[in-house]
């Protein structure tokens, strides 16, 4: 286990860096944006990686409610936390790349807005997994991700309805959409490189979570059985 | 399923009761959304032109902190003498429980509402251009829509530690699209520029979706352990 991950860490260590290079010196240069635009191959790939891992994090969550198995919830509290740190890119570089291209940080369009509130909805979800209670704590965790799930789907219709600026869709979208093949691969290579990553602290953070659940039942147990000795 | 009626209707009798006598929720409530009232109305300096673009969205800000003022009560309440536990052990179903207490929240804050919007008149200079009717439709959706989240985030913050801090930052996330057809119903309904029906629509199906959802989980909140 110790060996494999290991190994997993250093593939993605060596992806990471192919797709710097791939990033900063092959993809060329964008022609209206300039070298701004590469922060492209930062932010995208972040909030794929992060969206993938609030679903994860879904799936996860409605897996518990179903047969309360401890690993489902400790699946369901790396992925949140991960998704919130590549979230957090998102929301970091986006304003760093909008500045310069639209000349405003900031505008409630559709898809900025709904990743907003998908990050406060998930912070909100580790605020309450740190406030409640330990036993108790993963049962409300799982709701609210559930709600989380449902709003967002709503957030999503709500600006496009009453508010509305980002681009079409560039990747995946209609017509006169798509991009220089060096760029593609620059992507998704770093798209690759992001979510080896993720799933490295994701597996980190799963093992920790599984020996603390452990730790807990251990006391647990132990309390029992002392219960037990002082009856008798 | 046969004692969902008279066990929601017990409960609710018996909220509605308290709240007659006590008034606890509804001063505290009104109190707090003059205040919110008065220092709107002081941080911006309005012309009645200004006032009736922007009324929508102060209404409804000052309606979501006033309305978790009361929300935090609705539980808090049931902590005392334990009630809370004797429900959990009662066979009582627990969705009848959760919309007792959200059709009691929803009462409370519509009296709310009806006491408020004189205040916004005065305060405001507030003359609305499309049919003014219309906002009857939009306030009792929208509070029906802060109510029916805010009576289960409620029921989870109970749970926690810091147990009213967490409701705003429970509700205040998952309320943002209802918050946003709010505010755009009833700017569409006051400036008359455009029809609020679209907005009204969304705020419908917000209000079923979400009270199916919180119908369902509710069982699984009040029994976690």
């Amino acid at each position: 286990m110790k060996s494999a991950f290991s190994i997993f860490a250093l593939i993605t260590l060596a992806l990471l860096s192919y797709g710097l290079y791939q990033g900063l010196i092959v993809a060329p240069r964008e022609m209206t944006m300039g070298d701004v635009q590469r922060i492209f191959y930062y932010h995208v790939p972040s909030a794929w990686t992060a969206f993938l891992c609030f679903f994860a994090n879904l799936v996860a969550s409605i897996w518990y409610l179903a047969t309360r198995e401890p690993k489902a919830d400790a699946i369901a509290l790396s992925t949140a936390e991960v998704g919130v740190v590549f979230c957090t890119v998102v929301l970091v570089t986006g304003p760093i790349w909008a500045k310069p291209i639209w000349g405003i940080w900031w505008t409630w369009d559709a898809r900025l807005t709904s990743t907003l509130v998908l990050w406060l909805i998930y912070v909100s979800y580790l605020l309450l997994r740190r406030y409640s209670t330990a036993g108790q704590n993963p049962v409300l965790a799982s709701v609210l991700a559930i709600f989380g799930a449902v709003d967002v789907v709503f957030v999503y219709m709500a600006i496009r309805w009453f508010r509305t600026q980002h681009p079409q869709p560039v990747v995946g979208g209609g017509e006169g959409s798509g991009i220089d093949p060096r760029m593609m691969n620059a992507l998704l290579m770093n798209w690759v490189g992001f979510l080896g990553l993720a799933l490295l602290v994701i597996w980190l953070r799963y093992k920790l979570e599984r020996l603390r659940q452990q730790v807990e039942e251990a006391h647990a147990m132990r309390a029992i059985a002392g219960a037990k000795g002082v009856a008798r | 399923m046969s004692a969902f009626l008279p066990v929601l209707r017990v409960t609710l009798a018996k909220d509605m009761r308290l709240e007659w006598r006590s008034k606890d929720a509804i001063n505290s409530m009104l109190f707090f959304a003059l205040l919110v009232v008065v220092i709107f109305s002081f941080s911006f300096d309005l012309t009645a032109e200004e006032s009736r673009r922007i009324a929508g969205g102060l209404v409804w800000v000052a309606l979501l902190f006033a309305a978790v003022v009361a929300l935090n009560q609705t539980w808090a309440r049931e902590l005392r003498n334990q009630v809370l536990d004797a429900y959990r052990v009662s066979p009582a179903p627990a969705e009848s429980l959760f919309l007792a207490k959200a059709i009691g929240n929803f009462l409370f804050v519509i009296i709310l509402v009806a006491l408020m919007t004189p205040l916004f008149v005065v305060f405001y200079d507030l003359r609305s251009v499309g049919p003014a009717y219309q906002l009857v439709f939009a306030a009792v959706l929208g509070t029906w829509a802060l109510v029916v989240n805010g009576t289960f985030f409620a029921a989870m913050s109970i749970r926690t530690r810091s147990r009213e801090v967490m409701l705003p930052l429970l509700l205040f996330p998952i309320s943002i699209p209802a918050l946003l057809a709010m505010v755009a119903a009833t700017t569409a309904i006051l400036t008359g520029d455009n029809s609020p029906y679209l907005s009204l629509v969304f705020l419908a199906v917000y209000d079923i979706v979400f009270t199916i959802v919180g119908f369902f989980l509710f069982e699984t909140v009040l029994h976690a352990e």
